[in-house]
């Protein structure tokens, strides 16, 4: 049968490659946007995997409102994104240093 | 080894490949691609989870959406890959060694010691009748209601948020103004004027 832990080591994985993947794309702003998207990905596996074992419905109820926030944040974050390119003619993260930061 | 066993191995595997290969493409194209072939697979996975209507959701909103929108960016959007990937080599040995850091001491954490089937038994089948669909909305709509509207209001405000964010007026456009089309009148289009008769010449 298939384990709780099971589940939660892949997500680990998941989570693991995800702030692997922020660290080698750290230039450009869409593959960024990406990670963060798998990153919610591993966290409701855990959740989905928690809820199925503890047989509650509430789990589930969670990784709704979850996706819907991404789907928000994702059409926002691409929005600004197409912004940011139409004025400055690049994604990459290093050339955004008006606010000098 | 049991059939869904299989199955559980055969999902992780392919999302854990497909999400390594998301990160080390060249193209950012075929980075969405196998974005899309990781959601894929994380909806087995949830199906095997008996999570059916979340399992669609995510092939529907996510697969079919969210990447869609992500790929139409990728496309529309002219970018110097070259210039976004240097330093890619050397940040690759931090990012792995932390990735496996933090692989490491999850395991510890999550691993069978403490979340293995003695301690948490495999839950038994739902009966045939049970419907997934029926109870996370029961659950939505009663205990839930508040957030519901809430979540609603946060995609409304998605929408005029990403609209107004990428709409442009263009002043030489040509466009037409359905108010003014319906409220004018007939005297304002026909001049009748008085004149007096010419004659041929």
């Amino acid at each position: 049968m298939i384990a709780l832990y099971d589940y939660l080591i892949v997500s680990a994985i998941l989570f693991a490659l995800r702030v692997a993947g922020i660290f080698l794309n750290r230039k450009n702003v869409l593959l960024l946007l990406m990670c963060i998207e798998l990153m919610l990905l591993a966290v409701n596996i855990n959740f989905i995997a928690f809820s199925h074992f503890l047989g509650d419905v509430q789990g589930q109820i969670f990784v709704f409102f979850i996706l819907t926030v991404a789907a928000a944040e994702a059409a926002i974050g691409l929005a600004i994104l197409v912004v940011l390119f139409r004025t400055r003619r690049t994604i990459n993260v290093a050339d955004l240093d008006t606010l000098k930061g | 080894m049991s059939f869904e066993k299989f199955l559980f191995y055969l999902f992780a595997a392919l999302l854990i490949w497909a999400a390594g290969m998301v990160i080390t493409r060249k193209n950012p194209v075929h980075a969405v691609l196998f974005l899309v072939l990781a959601f894929f697979n994380a909806a087995g996975l949830w199906m095997l989870a008996e999570a059916e209507f979340l399992a669609i959701a995510l092939v529907l909103v996510y697969v079919g959406a969210v990447m869609v929108l992500f790929l139409f960016v990728v496309m529309m959007l002219d970018i110097n890959i070259a210039e976004l990937r240097a330093g890619f080599v050397r940040n690759a040995p931090v990012a792995f060694v932390v990735a496996a850091i933090m692989v490491v001491e999850l395991i510890m954490v999550v691993g069978p010691a403490r979340f293995g089937l003695d301690k948490y038994a495999a839950p038994a089948a739902k009966p045939a009748d049970y419907n997934n669909t029926a109870e996370l909305g029961r659950a939505l709509f009663t205990q839930h209601i508040y957030a519901v509207e809430i979540a609603s209001v946060i995609l409304l405000v998605g929408i005029v948020a990403a609209i107004s964010l990428t709409l442009r007026r263009r002043p030489a456009t040509k466009y037409q103004d359905p108010g003014k089309q319906v409220t004018v009148k007939a005297k304002d289009r026909l001049k009748v004027i008085k004149m007096d008769a010419e004659e041929k010449a």
